[in-house]
């Protein structure tokens, strides 16, 4: 049956409502089974041995003392996962990160790994492994790296997307450039330009529960994997790329997950597990320790960005330029491009123009973290923003209304937009009360917009009848943070039928069809409309089943409340059939009764949040508390209110942590110092306020109940918002994240001096 | 004819045209019809493309109808979080 | 190695076990008692995933050795709940929706069972300082305040 995922209004039971979510008493009670939770006979422990070093050739590797030690199975190195890549650039990149083969490219970097028989063994065996390097020059800074006289990391990369193709390698990976206009004459007819230099610092997803996986490799070439993931099919895929086994030979079953954030849309240690278990001929439980999380899996770009923004003197933006430098590791990415993209998205621009750069650096290989990219991109241009509306001595709202973009305006990136929701985001903070709210001494009040991209993709969903007319739904999006909640209310609105009436699970990868990853905001978007379908599905074979009890023609049956009801004047008298009672029959008229869906949902649609920030900041030490915070974003319709609050309020105050304290840093050396969240200071309870949340729901046209993806965008405003708080609060703009306290005392003294 | 415009990464590909005009009713035909006057295009095509049509970004559904007055941008695939 | 044969209390119920002198509780209590509800988010006593508590104090478990709960009393996530009846923290985080992924639950649970034992009104101030042990990276920790604060009316038997 053709599919229609376009909107249409209508009257809603089960969506909108807040029912509780179907995991909450497994999680509550310890029951729930994450990465780490799962056991298998005869499992042994894995352990990676990672480089010391920030950049280091790997002259030589002798395993033998290891493989000698009692209780030791198997040592692998990369000799145990040979290259299969086939030239694909990405695919190879994974593999040198999951194991480095010729050399060590960032402190943390794995080299060899072991499987013994309990984790002292371990530990005792990665430490009779000899590994002589030849330690080389680094660079972890972007500037730096971007310099001429940069140790170059890679003599294979060169700069792509420039003219004339360069002859020498560099550790300039990519240029591209978005925009259109001509910037150069709108900067001409600006009153007040501003034209500043911002840079952020490399931040983790700090996720609280580290990779864990449990591989099994078979002897007749089946294999499991247990594994904490964003996304078991495509960690499937990558899995059997690298270790050449069959897709469909290798089950990857998704544990419960412990925070992702894009940090589990990545392999990391998964393939060498299977390495290991491959040549141990044993299962192979392999848990990375925290330190091993920071070190060795997907922060975030460092970056340094230029931006120029010119305005007339009643707010008209003439012309805007960014130029953005972001790391992406040792390997090359799309970071600085989807920076590039990102950055002006909020505003409807006559001239715009944005560059960006991508540097490969001594640092992990980057990964994707909420709207990747963007909240350093809108970091910088929504203090640019601000301090331009601050110049011309117009209102910051007042400013970014003037210039935002609307159903028809060019977007920075390329197409014209159809209807979107930045405008009411921005009119909602300006009459929001939190805008209007007294400050008290040392205080001040930020705010900032956000944009991102989100999208769907491939996802399918079996939809199971039960005898009693119950229901049950296995998708492939694995559920970060309470998706089977809001697809049961989509379930059971579609069906027209209780919440309670429908059980939805995560299945494994050998139980249906190719998913794509929970990514992009897509979960509930995405296998919400692959679950409308699977009903609409279902609600065809429960008529055609009545057809067959009442000896009808379907024709002459409607699905109405959750019923079948006959029509028309010869079958009024016919009582409706409920669910349970089509499904009591269904084994005499045609057998189990089910819907199932594959699809591609696409036309996400794209996503912009507002968020308002106080502060206060100390002036003695430079320390700084949010006081108050608001989170405004479009949800399209919020299924469960909940856990879109959740989204919200979760993305804002991650954000807050990287505008505040977060931030990796490096010795002389390049070894990572804070690899720990002692030193690495994530947000706690005690350092926030409530987050407010305001929804609002503007249809999305391509879905059929409106829906949008909210996980994503909220992580973008907040580096801004706290920044330009900070900035109102003692009067000095801050230009580089984390705005810690050293940074503002230090801002606070410069302005002291004059 | 729809007038298709090309991500500033996919020029070099292309004669170093910015747009390009295709006759194509579909997103499929229309990424058929570029990979075969440009050949250059293949890879990227293969799993690094999304087409915007009047603003809404497609990754994956290439049966997707355009018109000759739609505004049609190519662009990277993207990574999310 | 010599393994430490030790006797304690875990959620009201006599426990004997081995352990190695550098296994922590937290090890013992996963990997030989079958007891996963306490979580290792980092394995340095700076999350609080693995929180438990012993002779009524909230401790990381990963920072105490199996051998020195010789004697004690532990509770931990497995023991909150009685039979099918959630604890009032329990039932208010799943109503608050106090959690996303759920990681840290468990080890929130029990610190603010510690804290509800101790002050059995806490104003919000309170409850935060007390859980900043406890890290969450999914919520932003607005639910989760109001989850305790409705957990704490209900135990006060006032009206939330």
């Amino acid at each position: 049956m053709t599919f229609d995922p376009s909107y249409k209004e209508q009257g809603l039971k089960s969506v909108g409502t807040r029912p509780l979510r179907p995991d909450g008493v497994d999680k509550v009670t310890g029951r729930a089974r994450y990465g780490a939770d799962f056991n298998m006979p005869g499992q042994l422990v894995g352990r990676v041995l990672r480089s010391p070093h920030a950049h280091a050739r790997i002259v030589r590797i002798d395993t033998s003392q290891a493989e000698a030690l009692k209780g030791v199975k198997a040592v692998v190195t990369a000799a145990d996962l040979p290259d299969q890549s086939n030239g694909d650039a990405a695919t190879f990149a994974v593999l040198d990160n999951c194991m480095a083969r010729k050399k060590a490219m960032y402190d943390g970097h794995a080299v060899a790994a072991v499987a013994a028989i309990d984790a002292s063994v371990a530990k005792a065996a990665l430490k009779l492994i000899v590994v002589e390097y030849e330690v080389l020059p680094h660079v972890v800074d972007v500037d730096v790296a971007m310099a001429a006289d940069a140790p170059v990391l890679d003599e294979t990369v060169f700069t792509t997307g420039v003219e004339p193709a360069p002859k020498t390698p560099s550790n300039v990976a990519n240029r591209s450039e978005f925009g259109h206009g001509d910037v150069e004459a709108g900067f001409a007819k600006a009153d007040m330009i501003v034209e500043r230099n911002y840079k952020t610092e490399q931040t983790h997803q700090g996720y609280i529960e580290p990779h864990a996986c449990v591989a099994n490799c078979n002897s007749d070439g089946t294999a499991d994997l247990w594994v904490c993931t964003q996304g078991p099919f495509v960690y499937r895929q990558v899995c059997a790329d690298l270790l050449g086994l069959d897709v469909s030979k290798l089950r990857v079953t998704s544990s419960e997950i412990g925070g992702g954030f894009g940090g589990k849309t990545h392999v990391w240690a998964e393939p060498v597990a299977l390495a290991l278990s491959r040549k141990a001929g044993r299962p192979v439980k392999l848990v990375m320790t925290r330190e091993e999380v920071f070190r060795a899996s997907g922060p975030t770009s460092a970056t340094s960005i230029d931006v120029k923004i010119g305005a007339k003197k009643d707010g008209t933006i003439t012309a805007a330029e960014a130029t953005l430098r972001y790391t992406s590791g040792p390997y090359a990415g799309m970071w600085a491009e989807l920076g590039a993209m990102t950055s002006f998205a909020c505003y409807d621009l006559e001239n715009v123009k944005t560059v960006g750069w991508e540097v490969v650096v001594n640092r992990p290989k980057v990964a994707a973290y909420r709207a990747p990219s963007a909240p350093m991109a809108a970091f910088a241009i929504e203090s640019a923003v601000d301090e331009l509306a601050h110049k011309i001595g117009m209102d910051a709202v007042d400013f970014r209304i003037k210039n935002a973009a609307s159903d028809g305006s060019k977007s920075s990136y390329g197409p014209v937009y159809g209807p979107i929701g930045i405008g009411p985001t921005l009119e909602a903070a300006k009459s929001h009360p939190h805008m209007s709210a007294p400050l008290g001494e040392n205080q001040g009040r930020g705010m900032a917009c956000g944009f991102w991209f989100n999208f769907g993709g491939q996802t399918c969903v079996d939809l199971n009848i039960g005898a009693d007319g119950t229901v049950t739904i296995a998708v492939g999006t694995v559920d970060v943070g309470g998706s089977r909640a809001s697809l049961s209310l989509i379930t059971a609105e579609e069906l027209g039928i209780p919440y309670e009436n429908v059980k939805a699970i995560v299945a494994d990868t050998s139980s249906l069809g190719y998913n794509d990853m929970t990514d992009g905001s897509r979960g509930t978007f995405s296998s919400s409309m692959a679950a409308i379908s699977a009903a609409r599905n279902a609600i065809q074979v429960m008529r055609e089943r009545a057809a067959t009890m009442w000896d009808i023609s379907v024709d002459d049956i409607i699905w109405e409340d959750g019923h079948a009801k006959a029509v028309g004047a010869t079958h009024d008298n016919l009582a409706p059939l409920s669910v349970a009672d089509i499904a009591a029959e269904a084994g005499n008229t045609g057998g189990p009764i089910a819907g199932h869906s594959e699809l591609v949902a696409d036309g996400a649609g794209v996503s912009f949040g507002t968020h308002i920030c106080d502060v206060e900041v100390d002036p003695e030490t430079g320390s700084t508390r949010v006081v108050r915070y608001t989170v405004i974003q479009d949800a399209g319709k919020a299924v469960h209110p909940d856990y879109v609050e959740g989204q919200y309020q979760g993305g804002a105050v991650q954000g807050i942590g990287w505008a505040l304290n977060e931030e990796y840093v490096y010795g002389a050396d390049g070894r990572l110092q804070n690899p720990g969240f002692l030193d690495y200071r994530i947000p706690v309870c005690s350092d926030l306020p409530m987050i407010d949340t305001q929804i609002l729901e503007i249809p999305n046209p391509n879905h059929p109940y409106g829906v949008r993806g909210v996980g994503e965008t909220s992580i973008v405003p907040p580096l801004a918002a706290v920044a330009n708080a900070v900035s109102n609060a003692v009067d000095v703009r801050m230009f580089h994240i984390p705005v810690s306290p050293p940074r503002i005392l230090a801002a606070l003294n410069a302005q002291a001096k004059g | 004819m729809v007038e298709v415009t090309l991500w500033a990464g996919l020029r070099p590909l292309a004669d170093h045209q910015e747009r390009v005009m295709v006759e194509a009713s579909t997103i499929r035909e229309l990424l058929r019809k570029l990979q075969d006057r440009y050949p250059g295009l293949k890879v990227p095509f293969k799993n690094d493309v999304a087409v915007a049509i009047n603003g809404t970004i497609y990754r994956d559904d290439w049966s997707q109808q355009i018109s000759s007055d739609d505004e049609v941008f190519l662009l990277r695939r993207l990574a999310g979080g | 190695m010599t393994s430490i044969a030790v006797s304690t209390t875990i959620n009201g119920d006599d426990v004997e076990f081995l352990c190695n002198a550098d296994e922590t509780l937290l090890d013992v209590l996963r990997n030989r008692l079958g007891l996963m509800g306490a979580k290792e988010g980092c394995g340095t006593g700076d999350c609080g995933a693995c929180s438990t508590i012993m002779d009524g104090r909230v401790v990381c478990s990963c920072l105490v050795l199996g051998a020195e709960t010789q004697g004690r009393e532990i509770e931990t996530i497995e023991g909150m709940s009685e039979g099918q009846d959630l604890h009032p923290l329990q039932a208010k985080f799943i109503e608050h929706a106090a959690l996303q992924c759920g990681i840290c639950t468990p080890g929130f649970l029990m610190a603010a069972k510690a804290l509800l034992a101790a002050h059995p009104d806490p104003s919000e101030e309170e409850i935060r300082f007390w859980l900043a042990g406890n890290l969450c990276r999914c919520t932003g920790y607005d639910k989760i305040v109001r989850a305790v604060q409705g957990a704490a009316a209900e135990m006060r038997g006032a009206k939330t």
